[in-house]
């Protein structure tokens, strides 16, 4: 089983990054461009079959380890 | 075991690995046979100009490299100089130019990366980088990109790595639009008796893989390296290599760890053609064979092939012999250090270069010809044509508009923006950041050294023999001028192409104005490197001969420094006034011009004044002291003052006093208590040497007879510009 | 003064630290690698600068997670002092010894300069030999040390006098809230700075504004 997921920072926290590539996009011509954000995307292969222990054990390695969760919330994608 | 052929090698084959029919010729004849496309491929590797020097080599055996202080010349992965007390530096320069323009932040970054593995190779840590960089005109829609992602490359890899970036150069010119430079040094420091070479010893010994896996990065990469770019450079994307800075830390934490052990009988990194050149440098110059199985190799990649393992330029990876008796240890400490070990081979004595993968024999080639036997060119040349001396460039209509011209334009201001991004403090023995005459690290107690990176290319399009001189004594100055005993260089020779005369009568002349310099200065070439083809679309770039220069401070403590420092002192130059201003900083940026000559470089003088105020820094009689270079007298005594804050008054002076950028000349401050022991001191040197002004309190620069400006306003110009250009207002 | 300084792969400021540490206090720190699962007996455990980890995935963040943080985090709680400098600074908050987080400056570019450090702590153990308020030239090098953390979190740190040091005089290089340079926790047992104080001892810095800070281990 593969897990898909997608850390972004929290409503609120300042995403200097994401400033940035919303300023690129407008130096660049694309007008109608509101606020970026931006995150970070994580493929995780697991051997565990079943899907609710899967997403316990992807939830543990992101409050653990892959999320911040002082600012940045997560979302998991079983496939 | 049966040799595989498994492609038919055909012309167009041939010549998209960039050998010439005559270069593919030759190797058949070598091998007395058609190659496999392993082995073409190995062959292009060997063979191209970065890895081969086949146009340059004639011209670099007649560069100056022995010296009583130089423990290894150029041949190995970086040159080594005796600094006394047991200690030794090791230190090189390297280009990586075309992979830079490409993908700014990887090539630098890997540059980066690249120099200071050829530093640790040898068994030295890593104690500074430097880097001499150079981009096209601002205006360029290219431009401020490509300064952007070098810059944050150069400072993304050496952070991280955690050695000091203590310098290095940053100019603009329209003939860098299409190739830009990065050239980057790296300096560590080695116990004298305790140096690694490449030279393998022993026959049956183990040939080991350690660092990072291989992927398919930058295969080719020293093929392209040596080819000149079309405007569908940005279509070679995918041969970038990626940088992993931790990495790189984790290998120089094991290799210097494993070196201390004992247990390590000859070392090669793995950089341009990767496990290609470095196992046929160790096996070559140990006039051994060497056996490598493929199927051994750390891949990143599933289904990589001989062809595509033997090119891979991944980086962060090294080959090395060890001693068979202490394999468990070392696999302990690369283990530690999560880095792949891996026997992927062994020392013969039979002088092939033998690759084996699934069981088949993917080539196996005479390994000393792939080195020796490389084609070596006489490339025809033809002189210089050399501009005549200007004589009649006028002054300016207002003065105080073309100093702060000047101190805010792109090549002359406060390059701040570029070095705060660099980690110029740890170590905890930086003695001078950037933005002074040389970078200056301790040794240990009160020894240390001075490094600088020099070259001024305008000069040497105008006469490279005479801009070839001008970038060695340049070099020289700048570390006297800390203090230092200049030592020794390194040199990274980027020119264009060299298969057109006039690009190759540029390399020579300035290879002649170069040993002339070394030669006079006692100051030799122990490592370097040379990149070829830096050309787009048939315009080359200006020739840049960049050096790399290394002295010695054996009291930190005497070190001199540009700032003023005290109100009264007086202000004296040394060597004589100004007259010159052809090439010169206020001809083209006042005038708008570029020509004429370049000044003359007299050598004996050169020596004579700088061994001068290396005197007087040493026996302390001066407060501060600063080269004269681009920009004259005027910008030397400007830069002191924004320094420190203090002022300056200067006396009356022409334009040409002003602006000239005559050679040999330095500015030095003293009190003026031993103003006349120092100009006594000069008479008798026969050094030229007259007051020009005094220190001021007051933090303003005046010239009698002509403008006032504060120091303030100076800083507001000098300092304006980059950040201005990078945040897209100008 | 017995110290350890902890070494994960990818420091590299610890001889640096080792350096201050045993110029200052006379005694030479032991090194600790992270995969031990005990600290040597000591009163001080300082996390150095360095990008340990390669900065991957976070500043600090899997450093945090290593056999040795465990039994610093226990004994922090019983009062060992623990000093994170820089990355150090950023391993400890990411394991959870100190609220909030330094994410990237608000620039978005590495800064390597010196700042102006103003004192507004002097009852700790690394800054007890200075006046409160005193000003001190410090060096900074760091890409992520701008200091966030939630209103409330704020509002204690500095209703608790628990901001040790801020950049003073317009010196903010990163963009931190309120200037924030250096925080402690509630007993003051861990202090945790983004400036590099082990870079501001001798002559041959420039300055040696950072001694008393390193003197004051002596005191504590």
């Amino acid at each position: 089983m593969k897990a898909k997921i997608k850390v972004t920072l929290k409503t609120g926290v300042l995403d200097p990054q994401g400033k940035a590539i919303e300023g690129a996009l407008g130096h660049l011509g694309f007008d109608g461009v509101g606020e970026v954000r931006q995150g970070k995307y994580f493929e995780v292969e697991l051997a565990e079959t079943d899907h609710a222990k899967a997403k316990e054990q992807v939830k543990a390695m992101c409050e653990k380890l892959i999320a911040n969760t002082v600012i940045e919330n997560y979302d998991i994608e079983l496939a | 075991m049966t040799l595989a052929h498994d492609t038919k090698i055909t012309p167009d084959l041939v010549k998209s690995h960039g050998l010439k029919p005559d270069e593919y010729e030759r190797f058949v004849k070598l091998l007395g046979r058609e190659p496999t496309i392993t082995e073409l491929g190995i062959c292009s590797a060997m063979w191209n100009e970065h890895c081969s020097y086949k146009s340059s080599k004639k011209w670099l055996k007649t560069m100056p490299t022995k010296g009583a202080r130089v423990i290894q010349g150029p041949g190995e992965n970086a040159g080594v100089i005796d600094i006394g007390d047991g200690d030794a530096i090791v230190f090189k320069m390297e280009s990586h130019n075309h992979p830079s323009f490409i993908e700014p932040y990887q090539g630098a970054a890997t540059g980066v990366g690249g120099i200071l593995r050829d530093v640790f190779t040898m068994g030295a840590r890593p104690i500074a980088a430097m880097n001499a960089l150079r981009f096209g005109e601002p205006a360029h829609p290219k431009t401020r990109h490509l300064v952007a992602g070098v810059v944050h490359g150069v400072g993304g890899y050496g952070n991280s790595f955690g050695v000091p970036t203590i310098g290095g150069e940053v100019n603009f010119h329209a003939r860098y639009n299409g190739n830009i430079l990065v050239n980057a040094m790296a300096v560590g420091l080695a116990r004298a008796d305790s140096i690694f070479y490449s030279k393998a010893k022993g026959v049956g010994l183990p040939v080991v893989y350690l660092g990072a896996k291989t992927g398919r990065d930058g295969i080719h990469g020293a093929t392209m390296a040596s080819a000149e770019f079309d405007d569908k450079a940005e279509e070679k994307r995918p041969t970038v290599q990626v940088g992993d800075p931790f990495t790189e830390k984790c290998l120089l934490e094991a290799c210097l760890e494993l070196m201390a052990s004992g247990a390590v009988i000859a070392i090669q990194d793995m950089g341009a053609a990767g496990l290609t050149s470095s196992a046929v440098e160790m096996g070559a110059k140990g006039d051994l064979g060497i056996e490598l199985d493929l199927d051994k190799v750390p891949c990143r990649e599933t289904g990589m092939t001989a062809y595509e393992m033997m090119l891979s330029e991944s980086q962060e990876r090294m080959l090395m012999v060890l001693d068979p008796s202490r394999e468990k240890e070392a696999e302990a400490i690369f283990h530690k250090w999560g880095l792949d070990f891996a026997i992927v081979g062994k020392t013969t004595d039979t002088l092939r270069f033998v690759i084996k993968h699934k069981g088949q024999v993917m080539a196996d080639l005479p390994i000393k010809q792939m080195g020796d036997e490389a084609p070596e060119y006489d490339r025809p040349w033809v002189a210089p044509k050399l501009q005549p001396v200007l004589t009649n460039a006028p002054a300016p209509g207002d003065l105080k508009a073309a100093i702060l011209k000047i101190v805010g334009s792109p090549d002359m201001c406060s390059r701040r923006w570029v070095w705060e991004q660099y980690d110029s403090l740890i170590g905890s023995n930086t003695a001078q950041i950037p933005g002074g005459d040389a970078g200056v690290v301790r040794i240990r107690g009160k020894k240390a050294i001075a490094v600088s990176t020099d070259v001024t290319p305008r000069y040497v399009e105008a006469d490279p023999f005479e801009g070839g001189k001008q970038a060695v004594a340049e070099c020289w100055r700048n570390l006297t001028a800390t203090g230092a005993d200049p030592i020794a260089i390194t040199d990274n020779l980027n020119f264009g192409n060299p298969e057109r005369p006039e690009i190759m009568g540029q390399f020579v002349h300035a290879i002649k104005g170069l040993s002339e310099a070394c030669n006079v200065l006692a100051f030799p070439i122990v490592s370097g490197n040379v990149s070829l083809y830096n050309e787009t679309n048939g315009q080359g770039i200006l020739p840049t001969p960049a050096i790399g220069g290394i002295g010695l401070i054996p009291d930190v403590d005497l070190m001199a420094t540009i700032a003023f420092k005290n109100a009264d002192d007086v202000i004296l130059q040394v060597g004589g006034h100004g007259t010159h201003l052809g090439q010169s900083i206020y001809l083209r940026e006042v005038l708008g011009k570029e020509e004429g000559a370049p000044p003359p470089v007299d050598l004996a003088l050169e020596k004579t004044n700088g061994d001068f105020v290396r005197g007087l820094i040493r026996a302390g009689h001066v407060s501060a002291v600063h080269d004269v270079s681009d920009g004259g007298l005027g910008l030397a005594v400007i830069e002191m003052a924004m320094a420190s804050g203090l002022g300056a008054s200067l006396v009356l002076l022409t334009h040409e006093q002003l602006f000239g950028e005559d050679q040999a000349r330095y500015v030095i401050t003293a009190s003026p208590a031993q103003a006349a022991a120092i100009t006594a001191a000069a008479a008798k040197a026969g050094v030229a040497l007259e007051q020009v002004g005094t220190v001021t309190a007051e933090p303003t620069l005046k010239i009698a007879s002509g403008p006032s400006i504060s120091v303030a306003d100076l800083r507001i110009a000098h300092e304006g510009w980059f950040p201005a250009y990078m945040s897209g207002e100008l | 003064m017995k110290s350890a300084v902890v070494v994960f792969p990818g420091i590299n400021r610890e001889r640096d630290m080792m350096l201050a540490l045993e110029t200052v206090t006379g005694s030479k720190p032991v090194s600790v690698w992270h995969t031990e699962t005990e600290l040597p007996k000591v009163d001080l455990v300082v996390v150095p600068g360095g990008f340990s980890y390669g900065d991957y995935l976070r500043c600090g963040a899997i450093a945090a997670r290593s056999p040795i943080m465990q039994d610093i985090r226990a004994k922090a709680l019983k009062g060992l002092k623990v000093l994170g400098v820089c990355n150090g600074f950023q391993i400890i908050t990411e394991a959870g010894l100190l609220p909030g987080v330094l994410v990237r400056n608000k620039d978005l570019r590495f800064v390597c300069r010196q700042v102006k450090l103003k004192v507004e702590n002097n009852q700790t153990f690394f800054t007890n030999r200075m006046q409160k308020g005193a000003i001190v030239s410090c060096p900074v090098a760091h890409g992520e040390g701008n200091y966030i953390c939630d209103a409330e979190t704020l509002k204690r740190l500095e209703a608790e006098n628990r901001v040790v040091f801020r950049y003073a005089e317009g010196t903010n290089p990163n963009g931190a809230l309120n200037d924030i340079a250096g925080i402690m926790n509630e007993s003051g047992s861990v202090i945790g700075m983004m400036p590099h104080p082990e870079n501001m001892i001798e002559p041959l810095h420039g300055r040696t504004d950072c001694r008393p800070l390193f003197e004051s281990l002596l005191a504590a």
